[in-house]
């Protein structure tokens, strides 16, 4: 049995249409990641999931259960929001421990949740500090503890990392991989725009575009067989490269992508020429911006570090084998594969 | 260079002079003529010559000044108390519900609390005595809202708004029912805001004289600011300077109470405020 389905989920602000028809089913214990980019109805999605928003139409169920009347703290869901939303007036136990209280446990045993709680997150020792006594690390670890004393069926996450510098957000992202493994029974839902946050946390990803699912798979398989243009363009860093007109007519397909790693980079020959305009060193690889008369400006990846220079004449070559095709419509021609 | 400090600094600390003086000197003076009686009133000196309670003494105990505190006392805490509740409740939904007229609804009230009160003053007398409210405390509660909800719905309302929805959000999600939001979360974390708004509104009320003139008219009903205004003396050539003096400083006395109780919440009131939690 699934662990939360939903069916046929639309939802509208007024007239406006932000989710239409989405049916998705999420084991027990699996990491779903919802990606896409802003006001693709990502959030929206994770809110109707946690009872923040009313279901226009549609059902969603938990563990068997249709829920969606049921109040938000009696679906068995735990959420991190963005803002961290801790209580600015509680200190760190108050706030771990409010839920708890209204969920009317005994003292004894919401003493031992929070204190399991803080030892997973190692905030023991930030007990009795206010959260604007906190850095924004440990105010997230907070909000996660708090998350947890639960003992939530589903946990939500909304884009909890966005608030973090590039450093932090790096181990965090290490942490609730960490997190996901301890707690193997817990179905984590979460929500971001970075695609490499999703790549790196999912057992399966969601891609989300105007509302609609665009694709769902494991991170590989939607690398790989991206199911349209838009999942190409928005899987993978660097972007894919998209090539339009009459070199990707001469493959049969309106659109013609090939990522930035299946481009090999060469001074003597090759099937698009040109003239590189940008060069980006990021040490472990090299990006190679190449203005070529075949295909506009084609990013490549170049291994290591190497003496290209901007201004030099250089060939590129792709790897025909990792060619995906889309046709008018974003659509894959036949096979992605040709 | 030196001299020219020497000179900028010494120009800073009189002109601080100059303001302590200009803020303080005529409550001292109230302090001191009150302190004082019969001829001594009329020679002028900034030193208390003499500690002379006579003049509280006979405030207090003859007449019904004692009464009158009480009344203003009652009036501006009952202004207080329902102005906050309305305030926060409005509040709330000025700040967190969409709908339609909202911003043109805090614009009236904003509109409203600009009215001079001489040109309510007729209409609102009529509604008064329509009412049955004349020479009534509660007429004072009632006009006096006019005034001090506009300006406690305005604070909290900004207030209320840059207060992160997702706090709200988390005690829903902890099972919080909307009783104990407002308790536990919302309160707590408003209460300095509150303290300043209800304070504000409580000098207000307790200051206020125009209203307080028209609308009662036994000595009994007065509050204090028109009582001090209508204290004779034996004749109707002796103005009591003495006792008004005395009276002065025992109605301003409570308010500077307040404000030092207080001064540290509103302080840190401000500053919390601005710092997400």
């Amino acid at each position: 049995m699934a662990s939360v389905e939903l069916k046929s989920i639309c939802k509208s602000f007024g007239s406006v249409e932000v989710l239409r028809d989405v049916n998705l089913s999420l084991e027990k214990g699996e990491f779903v990641v919802f990606v896409g980019p802003s006001g693709c109805g990502k959030s929206t999605l994770l809110r109707l999931v946690a009872g923040l928003e009313d279901i226009t139409a549609g059902d969603l169920y938990i563990d068997g259960a249709r829920m969606n009347e049921v109040l938000p703290s009696k679906r068995g869901i735990s959420m991190v929001f963005q803002s961290y939303a801790l209580y600015p007036h509680m200190n760190v136990f108050e706030n771990m421990a409010f839920g708890l209280e209204q969920a009317r446990l005994n003292q004894a045993e919401i003493k031992a949740r929070v204190a399991e709680a803080a030892e997973i997150l190692q905030i023991t020792p930030l007990m009795e500090r206010k959260p604007r006594q906190l850095s924004g690390g440990q105010r997230q670890r907070v909000a996660i503890g708090r998350a947890i004393t639960r003992k939530p069926r589903v946990f939500l996450f909304d884009e909890p990392l966005s608030n973090l510098d590039a450093a932090l957000r790096v181990d965090t992202r290490l942490e609730i991989a960490a997190l996901h493994k301890r707690l193997s029974d817990t179905t984590m839902i979460y929500v971001t725009h970075d695609q490499v946050e999703a790549m790196t946390l999912a057992d399966r990803i969601v891609v989300l575009n105007a509302g609609q699912v665009e694709q769902v798979g494991r991170p590989m398989d939607l690398y790989e067989q991206p199911a349209s243009a838009f999942v190409a363009g928005f899987i993978g860093s660097p972007r894919m490269n998209f090539v339009t007109g009459e070199t990707a007519e001469k493959h049969g397909a309106h659109t013609l992508g090939i990522r930035p790693e299946h481009i090999t980079i060469s001074r003597d020959a090759g099937e698009w020429s040109g003239s590189i305009v940008h060069i980006e060193q990021l040490g472990s690889d090299t990006y190679v911006h190449v203005r070529t008369e075949e295909a506009g400006i084609v990013n490549a990846r170049a291994i290591g570090a190497n003496a290209f220079r901007a201004g030099d004449d250089v060939f590129l070559t792709f790897q025909s084998d990792a060619v995906h095709l889309f046709n008018a419509d974003g659509l894959p021609v036949g096979s992605a594969r040709t | 260079m030196t001299a020219r400090r020497w000179l900028t600094r010494a120009g800073f600390y009189a002109l601080v002079v100059v303001i302590i003086v200009q803020a303080i000197f005529p409550f001292y003076y109230a302090i001191l003529t009150s302190l004082e009686d019969g001829q001594a009133l009329f020679e002028v000196n900034y030193l208390p010559a003499a500690l002379d309670f006579s003049n509280y003494a006979s405030m207090l105990t003859s007449g019904v000044f004692g009464r009158q505190i009480l009344n203003s006392v009652f009036v501006a805490a009952v202004v207080v108390v329902i102005s906050l509740f309305l305030a926060v409740t409005a509040s709330y939904a000025l700040s967190r519900i969409r709908f339609r007229g909202r911003g043109l609804l805090l614009l009236t009230i904003l509109s409203v609390s600009m009215f001079p009160q001489i040109a309510v003053l007729a209409g609102l007398f009529e509604v008064i005595r329509t009412l049955g409210l004349f020479n009534s405390l509660w007429s004072l509660v009632f006009s006096y809202m006019i005034f001090t909800l506009p300006f406690t719905v305005w604070v909290l309302t900004t207030f209320m708004r840059n207060l992160p929805i997702e706090i709200e959000e988390a005690a829903i999600m902890d099972g919080a029912p909307p009783f104990t939001i407002i308790r536990r979360v919302f309160l707590p974390i408003m209460w300095p805001a509150m303290v300043t708004t209800g304070l504000l509104a409580f000098i207000h009320a307790w200051n206020e004289f125009l209203f307080a003139l028209t609308f009662l008219s036994t000595d009994t009903q007065r509050t204090v600011p028109v009582a001090i205004a209508l204290i004779s003396g034996r004749s109707e050539f002796e103005v009591p300077w003495g006792n008004i003096m005395a009276a002065s400083v025992v109605v301003t006395l409570p308010l500077v109470i307040l404000v030092l109780i207080f001064q540290r919440r509103i302080v840190s009131g401000l500053t919390a405020g601005a710092v997400k939690g």
